[in-house]
């Protein structure tokens, strides 16, 4: 994997400390939406772990996170709060079970017919939830109360309250993306840059290609479950939407935006995007035709994402 | 089951099916011929339904109203491939599925600007608005044989195109190998705008089609696309006779599927891709 840049450490650095000093200024709107950031930046990561290392482009990364969550809803009793570590590894098992049946299926395809099945296979989530009654319909479900973290009677965060639960998201995002460095940087991470590289010459050099993207897959699939599990006990709320292709449409512009295959463009493009919207959304109502044509010239014109910026001494 | 409502649910199926296969066929010539990967082809559809509606009023003549509409898609067609399509020839497909999700969004609120976000009903042509009677209490609409009709038709015009003329080897040569095809004086340009106009007028035509029947509303696409999707991959990407085999047989799945297995109905269609995909990775028809 190419080094990262001097410039972009600093700013990596510059950015945890404003992050972990942020709730001692920041007002409970703006926590909560920097908290929802953190989210989409997790879910961010793991897709990039397909499109920009492995060289997969899944349209349905939304169907693990929407699993994640609505595990959780599923586990959360009507006037009870879900115990932490049963939801969670929940959401997980689920989310990955699910990529690694979806994954045997779609991973024999490539190219654009793996870009049209991953869809299809989304959509078909997103429909089976949509028409269940018992999953809540097209309206969702609520979840009153939030998961109790405890560990042998010690409680590190109390996610009733939205500092800690900052914090808790903000733990969390510096541990996906420390995992995923130092997945990237051992030999399984050489192997699928190489993949994505040539896949045919890394069959022939001997590596059993298939299931290193199976694995791949399955990860990525749990760090969305993990991600979704995270966005449903914030919101307390789990609806089809969650699931829906709009949902990985954003997604991946948020991987392409903040540069795809870079470690940190995830996290750029995940605070672009949303920052974006909210900026739209408060100016009109057509808010969607906005951020359309901003997908559509950005692709146009800034191709390789804004983590290129932070590349500048580099090029040419 | 009864043969009467047996007889009905086969129309229906391969109503429905042919519907598809405009829509699929479109999709499928542009990414056979020209390697593009169109998601705002649903959009290209609610368009067409949405023109249905706004060009009957204005006209009073549904088949009129046709044939503009279908025009019009087409110079649609024309201007999006050369403000923005013809930039993604030599693009991955992930830029492709970007840009072309950005359109949808864009498409959709154009959409509510023009026409808002209510729910509108077009008229069945007076002509074709009765029912053959099948037995006391069942009967089939004319409108909908008439739309199978149609669709048939297309596909049949559509082989002879594609098989039988000087376009049609120019196309084929085309996806074969562009760059030969230009050396050998074929304009490659003029001929991706023409395909690209072609696929938006059969997905406009398509929802124009269906307007009567299924009333014209906000989103309508989206649904479209994914089938359609889900029909290409059957039948095989850039192939129109895998699109046509596999159009029909998700009409018919579908169909039945939701007679038989109410509790799966959405499923069915996907469960037969994945099935399809065990068997062909590459689809029914698909180059491997």
């Amino acid at each position: 994997m190419d080094r990262q840049p001097r410039s972009l450490k600093f700013v990596l650095l510059a950015a945890l400390a404003a992050l972990a000093a942020f709730p001692l200024i920041g007002d409970k709107f703006y926590l909560q939406l920097v908290t929802k950031i953190l989210i989409m930046a997790m879910f961010a990561m793991s897709l990039d772990l397909l499109v920009g290392y492995t060289g997969l482009v899944s349209l349905g990364h939304a169907l693990p996170f929407g699993l994640g969550a609505y595990a959780l809803m599923l586990l959360t009793p009507e006037s009870q709060a879900a115990g932490f570590w049963m939801s969670l590894g929940a959401s997980l098992a689920v989310a990955g079970i699910a990529s690694l049946l979806i994954g045997f299926l779609v991973l024999r395809t490539s190219g654009i017919y793996f870009i049209m099945v991953t869809l299809a296979f989304g959509q078909m989530a997103y429909y089976y939830v949509h028409d269940s009654r018992y999953l809540g319909g097209s309206d969702g479900k609520y979840i009153y109360l939030r998961p109790v973290l405890e560990i042998f009677g010690w409680q590190p965060f109390d996610l009733e309250n939205h500092a800690h639960f900052y914090y808790f998201a903000l733990a969390l995002t510096v541990f996906v993306y420390a995992t995923l460095r130092v997945l990237l940087a051992s030999p399984f991470g050489r192997v699928i840059g190489g993949i994505k590289e040539n896949e045919h010459r890394m069959r022939v050099l001997g590596f059993a290609t298939f299931r290193y993207k199976l694995v791949c897959f399955v990860l990525a699939g749990m760090l969305a479950g993990l991600a979704g599990w995270l966005a449903a006990a914030h919101d307390g709320l789990v609806n089809p939407e969650m699931l829906s292709w709009h949902q990985s449409g954003q997604l991946l512009m948020m991987v392409i935006l903040g540069g795809m295959g870079t470690p940190s463009g995830p996290l750029l493009g995940a605070a672009a995007l949303k920052l974006l919207e909210l900026g739209f959304q408060g100016w009109t109502k057509h808010w969607q035709l906005l951020l359309g044509l901003f997908i559509v010239l950005s692709v146009l014109f800034i191709p390789r994402g804004l983590a290129q910026i932070f590349d500048w001494r580099r090029r040419g | 089951m009864d043969p009467v409502i047996f007889l009905i649910q086969v129309l229906n199926g391969v109503q429905y099916g042919l519907l598809l296969f405009l829509v699929a066929s479109g999709l499928t010539l542009i990414f056979g011929i020209m390697g593009i990967i169109n998601l705002a082809h649903g959009s290209f559809y609610m368009i067409g339904a949405y023109l249905a509606f706004s060009l009957t009023r204005q006209i009073g003549d549904f088949w009129l109203a046709l044939a503009a509409g279908v025009v019009i898609a087409m110079l649609l067609g024309i201007a999006l491939e050369w403000l923005v399509m013809r930039f993604l020839y030599e693009r991955d497909h992930l830029y492709q599925v970007l840009l072309t999700y950005g359109l949808i969004l864009v498409f959709e609120e154009l959409r509510s600007l023009v026409w808002g976000d209510d729910v509108h009903g077009v008229q069945v042509p007076p002509a074709l608005d009765f029912s053959i009677p099948l037995t006391d209490t069942l009967s089939y609409q004319v409108y909908r044989l008439a739309m199978s009709a149609i669709c048939l038709a297309i596909a049949f015009g559509m082989y002879w195109l594609i098989q039988r003329t000087r376009l049609g080897m120019m196309i084929r040569a085309g996806s074969v190998n562009r760059d030969m095809a230009q050396s050998l004086g074929i304009n490659i340009g003029l001929l991706y705008r023409l395909v690209f106009a072609l696929g938006f007028a059969l997905a406009a035509l398509a929802g124009m089609l269906a307007a009567p029947i299924s009333s014209v509303y906000p989103g309508m696409g989206n649904q479209v696309l994914i089938i359609s999707f889900v029909v290409v991959v059957i039948g095989g990407i850039g192939s129109v006779k895998g699109a046509l085999i596999a159009a029909l047989a998700i009409g018919l799945a579908d169909t039945f599927g939701k007679v038989l297995l109410p509790q799966i109905a959405g499923m069915v269609t996907y469960l037969l891709m994945a099935a399809v995909l065990l068997w062909r990775p590459r689809g029914i028809f698909g180059r491997a």
